[in-house]
């Protein structure tokens, strides 16, 4: 096993399970994803696993690099946003998805990916959302 | 406020132009609008011009000459050509000016625009798991807004067809060829559920209107083509916008709305007297879901009028009479007033092939872009 690095501080938790941290206003509630740096108004909170497809797409050529840092090899990926119940809704890029298969309101869970090896050698972690099996 | 008519037009054609600044071609609009009226640059008395990527207004002098006229650079995103020609109303209107120029031109790089995160205020991991892709917003605003009011992909091939049906009569566009409908549906997926037919390109191109005061316009014989509102907005809490990491739970409004409302108070007039319209058309969905923001139809009843042609020259409500950004391209800076331009065409009944039919009075345009901002103009003759 090759070192793992996180592609962001702060971005995710993977114990229990898989969430993403968000930032809840201490005066308001609302709730932000990622949770804005530096800014006291707002406190971390995990974001529930669980969610609902919002809105989709499929990624169907390479993003320009930069920014982005997937691997040169380029196969289409999907992404879209996920409804996350009583906290906010959420742009993540899918993993594991039958592009035919995807529709508003399917049940999605998030999984930790990794995106790409950096220049060290190193995987980057990052983030994704799933259909929920069966 | 007293009125004030748009008495001259000129246009470069949009496209690439090899061997011309962007600045060169906003300056080619303003000689062509200035000869058309008979008139000379140094009769101008100021001029409100702008690009997003082209440079600034201003050093226009270099290309028309040094007369000494006040320039004032606007840089406004999408809104930039709305922003001039307000500027310009307001100087007329104001009594300070009666005759000026509104002028807007750009130039990009061939591709899809590329932005970085750090521009947008955004951490870098955004960009890196490859979600810094405008395209990727249209696409899942669309398909969203399909599954809630049953809009199908015909439709979205139906607004290219026409875009491109109706550039070919208009000298200005970029892409005069037409394209039917199977190929434009079955033509390279970029981002589901939007093919390559379906998406506007970066362009260039430059448009220049001169304005006047109802007085010199008397002068110069041409008191015909009236603003009646010219308004911009941002976005208010809840939109849904390009680079949003999250959105909350409770949806809100969109710029369009505001702008929308506020231009139809301002003229004192609705959508059912609007005879020719310019809708913001970054790609096919967009034109669809902004004529129900615009209040032309209600949410869903897209389907059917695309279905029976209404948008098409010759229906009910003539939409994206030169092919809007599908066929002609979108120069940010020129962007916006290319539509008031076509306005001026359509309400002067010179449109030719493109021509609406029924002696059109009332214009609309409309102009939507990042980071959350819309634009609403409203002629009258």
């Amino acid at each position: 096993m090759g070192q793992v690095v996180d592609i962001a501080e702060g971005l995710f938790v993977a114990e229990p399970r898989p969430a993403l941290i968000g930032g809840r206003h201490r005066d308001t509630g609302e709730v932000r994803f990622p949770c804005p740096a530096g800014n006291p108004a707002y406190e971390p909170v995990v974001l529930p696993h669980r969610g609902r497809l919002w809105s989709w797409t499929v990624q169907r050529f390479r993003p320009k690099t930069p920014p982005y840092a997937g691997p040169a090899d380029f196969t289409p990926f999907a992404l879209g946003y996920v409804e996350l119940p009583d906290a906010v809704i959420v742009e993540a890029p899918f993993v594991d998805v039958d592009f035919g298969a995807l529709h508003i309101g399917m049940e999605m869970e998030m999984v930790l990916t990794p995106l790409a090896t950096d220049e060290a050698g190193r995987s980057i972690r990052s983030f994704a959302f799933r259909p929920v099996e069966g | 406020m007293a009125d004030v008519f748009i008495v001259g037009i000129g246009i470069h054609p949009f496209g690439r132009t090899e061997g011309l600044s962007g600045l060169q071609q906003g300056a080619f609009a303003i000689a062509q609008a200035l000869a058309e009226v008979g008139l000379e640059w140094r009769d101008l008395q100021f001029g409100f011009g702008g690009s997003d990527s082209a440079g600034g207004a201003d050093t226009i002098v270099n290309e028309m000459g040094l007369t000494g006229i006040p320039i004032i650079n606007v840089r406004n995103g999408c809104a930039t050509g709305g922003s001039s020609l307000i500027g310009a109303w307001q100087g007329i209107a104001s009594g300070q000016y009666d005759l000026g120029v509104a002028f807007g031109y750009d130039k990009h790089p061939r591709g899809a625009f590329n932005a970085m995160p750090a521009e947008y205020s955004l951490p870098d991991w955004y960009g890196e798991v490859g979600m810094m892709v405008t395209t990727q917003f249209f696409a899942m605003k669309l398909q969203r807004y399909m599954a809630q009011h049953g809009i199908t992909p015909t439709a979205l091939g139906r607004v290219a067809q026409k875009a491109f049906d109706n550039g070919v009569h208009a000298p200005h566009a970029w892409r005069r060829s037409p394209v039917d409908l199977e190929t434009i549906l079955n033509s390279q997926m970029i981002s589901d559920p939007l093919t390559k037919y379906m998406f506007c390109s970066p362009a260039e191109g430059g448009v220049a209107l001169i304005l006047a005061s109802e007085k010199k316009a008397r002068e110069l014989g041409r008191a015909d083509i009236r603003i009646k509102a010219a308004v911009t907005r941002t976005r208010p809490a809840g939109s849904f916008e390009v680079f949003s990491p999250s959105l909350s739970i409770e949806r809100g409004g969109a710029p369009t709305l505001l702008a929308s409302a506020a231009a139809y108070e301002m003229a004192g007039i609705g959508p059912e007297d609007i005879d020719v319209a310019q809708l913001q058309d970054t790609e096919s969905g967009a034109e669809i879901m902004h004529m129900a923001e615009n209040g032309f139809c209600k949410d869903g009843e897209q389907e059917e009028w695309l279905a029976q042609g209404w948008s098409r020259i010759d229906g009910r409500l003539p939409i994206n009479t030169d092919g809007g950004c599908l066929a002609c391209g979108e120069p940010i800076g020129a962007s916006g007033l290319r539509q008031v331009y076509e306005n001026v065409v359509q309400l002067r009944g010179t449109g030719g092939g493109r021509q609406a039919p029924g002696d059109p009075r009332v214009g609309y345009t409309h102009v939507y872009g990042a980071p959350g901002i819309s634009g609403v103009t409203i002629l009258e003759r």
